[in-house]
């Protein structure tokens, strides 16, 4: 391994892509971009370009998996043959299989599932490109695609991660940092509710050091909740705008 | 006790809407004496009761709902109708027929098929149920003609407007028989294509710019510009 790649930041606190350690990657996302599904979200985090569905409620289907007391939500993370360096097989891995329960698990809080049972809601989330972080971005834009689907939500979940990179902790780690850091600890928090819906630990992390992580964190979600909300907002400020 | 919107403010999910000695509306929930927003659109008062007026959303059967259904099913003694909700909904054949239904006499697939569009009631409907429709009133049952269109259900009263002001404005411009169905779904019934194509343009418009102000006179300007066009053709 060359020199470079050992060191991931400088002297200055600059990062191999040029950030600071408090910096998110810029983000861009886009609500209502499929017209065929219920609701839909894109989302480009850094590198990350990923794509959201969402469909219902509506009848389950196998009709054997609806619950007859509340709605079931059913989220598919996928990753696209083309979205990494190497060619991934399009069948469901053992990764894309824990993510989806993870991506499921974290958008439920935000929902009503007792208005509505025996019914369900379908999420599908397709990575087009990766560079690390993705099921963050995914739960990001998963969220805006079922709040743009008319489905009713406690609050917008929002996820980013922080991690330590050469003793330093860090926030939003894309994919070297990720491989070659330390620790990575994603965080999806609803923050009009102060709630945290997901939080993993992928490395070894002191008490202060987790405190700070999981802080920088949450204060990256923040920032991205603001975007999330003003995406939300743009798709219907645009017919209002051109009338006016 | 403070709010935290301005009248007809867009708000999304999550937004804090007040706190205190309010009522959780349409579309907001209430939690530790604070008003959230649970879905995306406009805000508003109604004395002490806070409604956000969605953008989105989808219909959920209400009792004494008049709603329009495509059959999408025949079964054994009755059909499974579809009405664009999360739930399908069940039509049984005693109500169609008015007279106690035998198997044995009745073909069910010549009285309604699948694909069929019925104007229907809910008669019942709970969380354990599926909705039940009725179509033994005056106005209810089969459509013969007409052209359908979908809308987000929530954009129902606004395309009915204030005291049925906008629908019946569209009616009397275009001289079309108009049927909301309170699942989205419309139904227009005219004299020629034109009208019902007119009335078509006006309703979409209704449900794009909702959330504009001065649509009304929007609308009437469209309605009178072309009806205008169709007159001068039609003079020529």
């Amino acid at each position: 391994m060359n020199e470079k790649a050992e060191k991931l930041i400088d002297k200055k606190g600059i990062r191999l892509d040029g950030r600071k350690a408090d910096e998110l990657r810029p983000l861009k996302l886009q609500v209502g971009v499929l017209s065929h599904a219920d609701g839909s979200a894109y989302i480009e985090h850094g590198k990350n370009k990923i794509l959201a569905a969402a469909f219902g409620p509506r009848e389950m289907h196998p009709k054997h998996l609806s619950l007859p007391d509340r709605m079931v939500l059913r989220c598919r993370y996928h990753m696209a043959p083309f979205s990494v360096q190497e060619r991934k097989s399009p069948a469901p891995s053992r990764r894309e299989v824990e993510l989806s329960k993870v991506i499921k698990e974290c958008l439920e809080p935000a929902l009503f599932l007792e208005l509505y049972p025996r019914t369900g809601v379908d999420v599908f989330v397709e990575v087009l490109q990766a560079d690390g972080g993705t099921r963050c971005a995914s739960i990001t834009a998963a969220a805006l695609a079922i709040a743009d689907a008319g489905v009713p939500m406690r609050d917008l979940v929002v996820a980013c991660a922080a991690g330590k990179v050469d003793d330093t902790v860090v926030l939003d780690l894309y994919d070297a940092e990720d491989k070659l850091g330390a620790a990575d600890v994603p965080v999806a928090y609803m923050p009009s509710l102060n709630a945290v819906t997901l939080l993993q630990m992928d490395g070894i992390l002191t008490p202060e050091e987790f405190e700070k992580a999981m802080n920088m964190a949450m204060d990256g979600c923040k920032k991205i909740y603001e975007m999330q909300k003003e995406a939300l907002k743009t798709k219907y400020m645009v017919v209002k705008e051109a009338e006016e | 006790m403070p709010m935290f919107f301005e009248k007809k403010q867009l708000v999304t999910p999550g937004e804090l809407l007040a706190e205190g000695d309010y009522l959780a509306g349409e579309n907001t929930y209430m939690e530790q004496n604070k008003i959230y927003a649970s879905r995306i659109g406009l805000v508003d008062t109604d004395n002490k009761k806070v409604n956000v007026v969605a953008l989105r959303a989808f219909y959920v059967p209400k009792m004494g709902d008049i709603i329009i259904g495509s059959v999408v099913e025949v079964g054994f003694n009755g059909w499974t109708v579809d009405i664009k909700s999360p739930y399908t909904a069940l039509l049984r054949a005693s109500d169609v027929l008015s007279r106690p239904f035998k198997p044995q006499n009745d073909e069910l697939s010549q009285v309604l098929n699948a694909g069929d569009l019925i104007v229907a009631k809910i008669a019942s409907y709970d969380r354990a149920h599926d909705p039940q429709l009725t179509v033994g009133e005056p106005g209810l049952g089969k459509i013969t003609r007409g052209q359908i269109l979908h809308v987000t259900p929530t954009k129902i009263p606004r395309i009915i407007g204030r005291k049925g002001s906008m629908i019946s404005m569209i009616k009397q411009e275009t001289g079309c028989q108009i049927i909301l169905g309170l699942n989205g779904v419309i139904l227009v019934t005219g004299k020629n294509l034109e009208d019902e194509e007119l009335a078509i343009t006006a309703i979409k418009k209704i449900e794009e710019e909702s959330h504009t102000s001065g649509l009304t006179d929007r609308i009437t300007q469209l309605l009178k510009e072309s009806k205008g066009k169709v007159e001068e053709n039609k003079i020529e």
